[in-house]
C-alpha cells in the first residue's frame, strides 16, 4: 500500500544544488511542476517514474513510504505503482489498439487479456477525444490527441496506480477540464507538468524549477485559491469559446462579455 | 575471467550500453577488456580504448559469419585479455544471422535491443534472444511507458526466463543491475561451449550451387508450404 512518495534534493545541470532537502507527497494529494521550458520538469518526474536512487544525471532519490523503492517496481511492471503520461503525441507500437489494450491489461492485471478494461479504457479515452478511437485503429495511426486521451484513459483504467504523472496534459489537443475532472474521482497522487494556471492553482503545493534544479516548493495560498476560482471562470469561457469554433459556429459580438 | 558477449541489431545501443557497464565496472576496481567483432568496419574499439583507457581490438569477421568468427577467435581473445592482466572480457558482435546466437556456456549473454523498433522485433531476432540471458531494452524514453510495458510483455512471450532490463543508454540510466549482472557471472574455467545449437552446418548455396528453388539443392531444403518458427534449440 503506497501512502506517500518522497524526493530527496540532488542538483541541476550545472551542479547548483536543489533547493530543498525533502518533499513529500501524500495519498489525494495533487501536486504540479512548474517553470520555462528546459528548466528540468520532465528530468524531475523522470527520476520520480525510475525511483531514481542517486543514479540519474541530478542524483535524486526517491523514497516510497520512506523507504528506497523495492527493485521489484522497477522489473516486474505489473508490479509498478506509477504511471506516466508522456508528452509522446504518436505511438510507434505497430498494433491495433484492441490488441495493445488486451496485452498491457493481461501485463497490469499479472493474469490474462481483460476485455471489460479495454472496454473501459476506450470509453474513457473517447470521453477526451474529438474524433472516437476505433478499436480496430492502428496505434501509428491515432491523432496527437487521441493518442494522449488513450494514454490518459490507459494509465487510469488499466494500469489503475496509486501515483499518475502527467507532462503537459494541456498540450494535447483533448478536452483537458474534463481530463482532469474525470481524474479527481480517482483517489491517487497526481503529479502534474504543467504550463496551464488552471491546473497549477488547484495543486496542493507547485515545486519551482529553473535551470535543472528545483527552487522553490509553494503551497497554494488562500489568496490565490481566490484567484483560481476567476482562472477557472476564464478558462471555462474559453473553452466554449474554443468548442464553438470547432463546432463550425460563428462567434457573436457578446462573446466573453461575462468574463471580460 | 568474467565473458560477456553482448549481441543485438545494428544500432540498438549495444556500444553504449557497454560503455557505461565497463565505466562502472572500471570503478569497482575491475580491469576491463573489450573486443568488437563486425563483418567489414567497426570503430568502436578506438573510440572505448581513447575514453576508457581500457586495452580493446577489433575483428571483422569478413567473409565468415560474425558469430562463427566469434567462436573462432574467442579462445585467443581470453589468452589476450588476461595477458593484459583484464579479469572481465566484453565482447560486442553484429549479430546479423539472426539462426545462431554468440553466447557461450558459464559466460554472460546479453542482447541489445530498441524499444523504438516495433513489437513484432522480439519474435524477429530468435535465438540471438531466447538464448540470451538478459535482454536489455533501450531508447525507452522514446515511447510511452504503456508501451514499454506492452514491448516488456512481447519479449516475455517469446523468451520467459530471460531477464528484462530496461536502460536509458544514453545518460547511463539503468545500468547499476547490468553491473551486478556481470560480477555475479562465474568465472570461466576450461574449455568453453557456444550454447544452443547451431543450425545447419552445411549449406549448398555456400558450396556454389546458385540454381533457385529447393529442387536443385540437397541437405536441409524447405518448401514455400513448410514453416516453423525458429528458436535455436
Amino acid at each position: 500500500m503506497i501512502r506517500s512518495i518522497s524526493i530527496l534534493g540532488g542538483q541541476g545541470r550545472r551542479g547548483a544544488p536543489d533547493a530543498f532537502e525533502r518533499i513529500d507527497l501524500h495519498m489525494g494529494q495533487v501536486v504540479s511542476i512548474v517553470g520555462p521550458t528546459g528548466s528540468g520538469k520532465t528530468t524531475l518526474i523522470n527520476d520520480i517514474e525510475l525511483f531514481a536512487g542517486g543514479d540519474t544525471p541530478s542524483g535524486r532519490h526517491v523514497l516510497i513510504n520512506d523507504e528506497p523503492a523495492p527493485v521489484e517496481y522497477r522489473y516486474n511492471p505489473a508490479k509498478n505503482p506509477i504511471a506516466l503520461i508522456t508528452q509522446h503525441t504518436t505511438f510507434l507500437s505497430d498494433l491495433p489498439v484492441r490488441q495493445f489494450l488486451l496485452t498491457h491489461s493481461k501485463v497490469r492485471t499479472g493474469g490474462s487479456e481483460s476485455p471489460q478494461m479495454m472496454m473501459d479504457a476506450i470509453e474513457f479515452a473517447n470521453k477526451l477525444t474529438g474524433e472516437p478511437i476505433d478499436l480496430d485503429n492502428r496505434m501509428t495511426e491515432l491523432s496527437g490527441g487521441q493518442t494522449r486521451a488513450l494514454l490518459i484513459a490507459d494509465a487510469t483504467v488499466i494500469c489503475s496506480t496509486p501515483v499518475v504523472l502527467l507532462d503537459e496534459v494541456e498540450n494535447a489537443g483533448i478536452h483537458r477540464t474534463k481530463a482532469v475532472q474525470l481524474l479527481r474521482e480517482f483517489r491517487k497522487i497526481f503529479i502534474f507538468v504543467t504550463h496551464d494556471p488552471r491546473i497549477a492553482l488547484l495543486s496542493d503545493f507547485r515545486i519551482v524549477m529553473q535551470g535543472g534544479r528545483v527552487t522553490q516548493v509553494l503551497s497554494t495560498s488562500e489568496e490565490e485559491r481566490g484567484v483560481s476560482a476567476h482562472v477557472n471562470r476564464l478558462d471555462d469561457a474559453l473553452s466554449a469559446l474554443r468548442e464553438k469554433l470547432r463546432m463550425g459556429h460563428r462567434l457573436n459580438a457578446g462573446e466573453l462579455q461575462e468574463v471580460a | 575471467m568474467r565473458v560477456v558477449i553482448c549481441a543485438g541489431p545494428a544500432t540498438t545501443g549495444k556500444t553504449s550500453v557497454v560503455r557505461h557497464t565497463a565505466k562502472k565496472l572500471l570503478h569497482a576496481g575491475h580491469k576491463v577488456a573489450f573486443v568488437k567483432l563486425d563483418v567489414q568496419y567497426a570503430d568502436e574499439d578506438e573510440i572505448l580504448a581513447e575514453e576508457l583507457k581500457i586495452p580493446t581490438r577489433k575483428v571483422y569477421s569478413g567473409e565468415l559469419c560474425p558469430d562463427h568468427c566469434n567462436v573462432m577467435v574467442l579462445g585467443d581473445a581470453m589468452q589476450w585479455a588476461e595477458q593484459h592482466g583484464c579479469d572481465v572480457l566484453i565482447v560486442e558482435t553484429a549479430g546479423l544471422c539472426l539462426r545462431c546466437s554468440p553466447y557461450v556456456e558459464g559466460g554472460l549473454g546479453i542482447v541489445v535491443l530498441e524499444a523504438t523498433s516495433g513489437m513484432n522485433l522480439p519474435l524477429k531476432v530468435g535465438p540471438m534472444l531466447s538464448l540470451a540471458d538478459v535482454a536489455v531494452v533501450t531508447k525507452i524514453d522514446r515511447i510511452s511507458q504503456a508501451e514499454r510495458e506492452v514491448f516488456r510483455s512481447r519479449i516475455q512471450d517469446v523468451a520467459p526466463n530471460v531477464r528484462v532490463r530496461e536502460v536509458n543508454a544514453l545518460h547511463g540510466i539503468g545500468i547499476d543491475p547490468l553491473v551486478n549482472e556481470v560480477l555475479e557471472t562465474p568465472e570461466v574455467n576450461g574449455p568453453m561451449f557456444l550454447r544452443g545449437n547451431p543450425p545447419v552446418g552445411t549449406c549448398t548455396i555456400c558450396v556454389g550451387k546458385k540454381e533457385i528453388g529447393w529442387q536443385s539443392h540437397f541437405g536441409v531444403v524447405r518448401a514455400l508450404e513448410n514453416q516453423v518458427f525458429y528458436r535455436g534449440e
